[in-house]
């Protein structure tokens, strides 16, 4: 036992799972996900499009889409609290002031028809209650914080007067504004240039040696989850197949799919034109799930019908390295 | 360079986009979107092309098919350019294009079957009844399953809309593919099927492409050679082991160093880029990358005319004082 293990996590979901109704019936998009981010740590969730990711997401924030999205099972720990017991009126409290959001789309994120310093001082005013003319100066402070040059007259501009990368930034900044201590970051460099990514990638670390939050980061990146993240956690079909310290799920992956997804990227030190790995197939539509191991009828390993049909425990295999052990997808 | 091996060649392009204003929409400015870009390409090779968005690279693709009039330089194509008009049959029928966001790319109102279709009926090449048979080749060829020509582009996935584009771009059996990011959109298990398949293509049918992508990774994959445009000038140009492994642009080195590495026990340094890409209407005087990174030596890129200089062999770079480091 180190010394993390002994603090309590700042965040923990238990067994969550999340049911949509859609025209063609009803879909499970989370299957009893359980994920815990300790204070001051960066935990990454990496998948496919489809995987849940986004989802899981969502429903910590408890914004997922109504009447359609459900939360149908479990429990969301923040703090030693239930987010789902909570009333609307106190989770808006926690939303921005406790945990802060960042999107992926940054110009989705933004109302384009406001300037910059009005939608920024409005989380100011609203959660911290400051006057108008103290959540302007804030701000201020907030958008050079984040490594915006001329801050005082961006103040005046419109989003879509900036560019990619400084519109992230200004998302950034309305997510740190009260200072949350959990950060939830949805794709945040997914819509902008590599070059663009390292710049954000290294704001978001040193803002969180400042400021001492914890980082959920939600991304399809493999790479920008090596970088950045302590925990790292596999998602697959909505469910989660392996969890861990992320130096030791990448150095060995236990997982099929873990495996499968890591071979797929094409390496910079790798040979040129070599064959790539490739799972086969795509993502299962939700609505032909099976119950046993998800990646079965996809990773072209033979599975009898009763490890189709029936769930495979989720094990610890060394201290902190948890994986779905279906017998035939975890093979060594 | 041996003349005869070229396959395809550009010779100083330029593509200005004229800024319009005042009251007689008179040119005020130009957009230089591609300015002076010179490279070439021999048969049966890729060419990968790198940058940062509003670079130029999808400009340049666009004219290189002439979807774009280029404002000045030539095409060479085999042994013509493409301002020959006897000539432009021939070429559009040798030169096919692959679109970055497939579902953006494909007619939603037609069947699979009518989109890879298409292409043979515009150039006629065969008749009514080896059409068909032509097409179902071709979908077997990428991988889909011949039921796919009576079904409609939203019954698909990203991977398998983006193997139809493959397809249609395959129908006229064209000799160089333009992919303009053909796998950006895709997720990464996906991404690697469509790489494999675009590798056993032109195993196949000795295609030559030019590969057009953000990702270094990836262009290092599938590339012979790489070439790195910044604010529409090509920086640095070489063998793709030759430009990873010795990177001489201060752009190319900060790009190399800018891509996650899928390993943590990796611990690198990080050069981070301060600031975007400025803008191309006006750009700033001398060295644009110097400019942007306030580089040491900026002032002595002023005035000096920027050309590509070969360093190594085969290994081009942009001769400016401020962005290479002497040694």
């Amino acid at each position: 036992m180190t010394e993390i293990d002994q603090i309590s996590p700042l965040l923990e979901i238990r067994d969550l799972s999340v049911r949509f109704k859609t025209d063609e019936g009803e879909v499970e998009a989370l299957d009893k996900v359980s994920l815990e981010i300790k204070p001051c740590q960066t935990v990454g969730v990496v998948g496919e499009s489809g995987c849940g990711k986004s989802v899981t997401a969502y429903s910590i924030m408890r914004l997922l889409p109504r009447p359609m999205g459900m939360i149908s099972n479990g429990r969301i720990l923040f703090q030693g609290k239930n987010l789902l017991d909570l009333s609307t009126e106190e989770m808006r409290d926690i939303r921005g002031n406790e945990i802060g959001m960042i999107f992926q789309e940054p110009m989705n994120a933004l109302n384009p028809v406001q300037k910059i310093g009005k939608q920024l001082s409005e989380v100011f005013s609203l959660h911290q209650q400051d006057d108008n003319h103290q959540a302007w100066l804030r701000s201020i402070d907030m958008l050079e914080a984040v490594g915006i040059p001329s801050a005082e007259n961006r103040m005046h501009e419109y989003p879509h007067q900036l560019s990619g990368g400084m519109r992230q930034r200004v998302v950034i900044a309305m997510a740190l504004a009260c200072k949350p201590s959990l950060i939830i970051a949805d794709e945040p460099t997914t819509a902008l240039d590599v070059t663009v990514q390292a710049q954000i990638l290294d704001l978001l670390q040193n803002l969180q040696k400042e400021t001492g939050c914890s980082i959920l980061l939600i991304t399809h990146d493999l790479g920008v989850i090596a970088e950045t993240c302590d925990q790292v956690c596999v998602m697959y079909a909505g469910r989660v197949v392996e969890k861990g310290v992320a130096e030791k799920v990448f150095a060995s992956p236990q997982h099929a799919y873990t495996q499968d997804l890591l071979g797929s990227i094409p390496r910079l030190d790798g040979h040129s034109k070599a064959r790539l790995k490739t799972i086969e197939g795509i993502v299962p539509s939700l609505f032909e799930l099976n119950e046993g191991c998800r990646f079965g009828p996809r990773s072209c390993r033979d599975h009898t019908e009763e490890q189709l049909s029936q769930r495979p425990d989720f094990k610890e295999i060394s201290s902190g390295h948890w994986v779905e052990a279906c017998p035939v997808c975890t093979q060594t | 360079m041996i003349k005869g091996s070229e396959f395809l060649r550009l010779d100083n392009l330029r593509v200005h986009f004229p800024v319009r204003g005042g009251v007689f929409k008179k040119a005020i400015g130009y957009c230089k979107a591609v300015d002076g870009v010179s490279f070439s390409l021999k048969k049966g090779q890729t060419l990968g092309l790198v940058g940062e968005s509003g670079c130029g690279k999808s400009t340049l693709a666009k004219s290189i098919v002439r979807l774009l009039r280029p404002t000045s330089g030539k095409i060479h194509f085999k042994d013509y350019t493409t301002d020959d008009i006897e000539r432009r049959k021939d070429f559009c029928k040798s030169v096919q294009m692959v679109f970055q966001d497939p579902a953006e790319s494909l007619n939603t109102r037609m069947t699979v079957g009518a989109i890879i279709q298409e292409p043979l009926d515009i150039h006629g090449l065969g008749n009514r009844d080896e059409r068909p048979v032509r097409v179902k080749e071709l979908l077997q060829k990428v991988g889909l399953p011949v039921s796919a020509t009576r079904r409609y582009p939203f019954e698909f996935s990203g991977g398998q809309r983006q193997r139809i584009g493959i397809a249609r771009a395959l129908a006229v059996s064209p000799e160089l593919l333009v992919l303009d990011e053909p796998v950006s959109a895709l997720d990464v298990s996906v991404q690697s099927q469509v790489l494999n398949l675009l590798l056993d293509l032109q195993n196949e049918l000795g295609l030559s492409y030019l590969f057009i992508a953000h990702d270094l990774a990836v262009v290092k994959h599938v590339s012979d050679i790489i070439a790195v445009m910044y604010l529409g000038k090509i920086v640095e140009i070489a063998s793709a082991e030759e430009l990873y492994s010795n990177p001489l642009h201060a752009y190319t080195k900060a790009l190399i160093s800018a891509i996650p590495v899928p390993d943590p026990s990796v611990k690198r340094k990080r050069i981070v880029i301060p600031g975007d890409v400025p803008s191309p209407i006006d750009p700033p005087p001398g060295c644009a990358f110097g400019h942007r990174v306030n580089a040491k030596n900026y002032p002595a890129s002023l005035g000096m005319p920027l050309g590509l200089k070969e360093v190594v062999a085969d290994h081009w770079v942009l001769d400016c004082p401020c962005c290479i480091e002497e040694g």
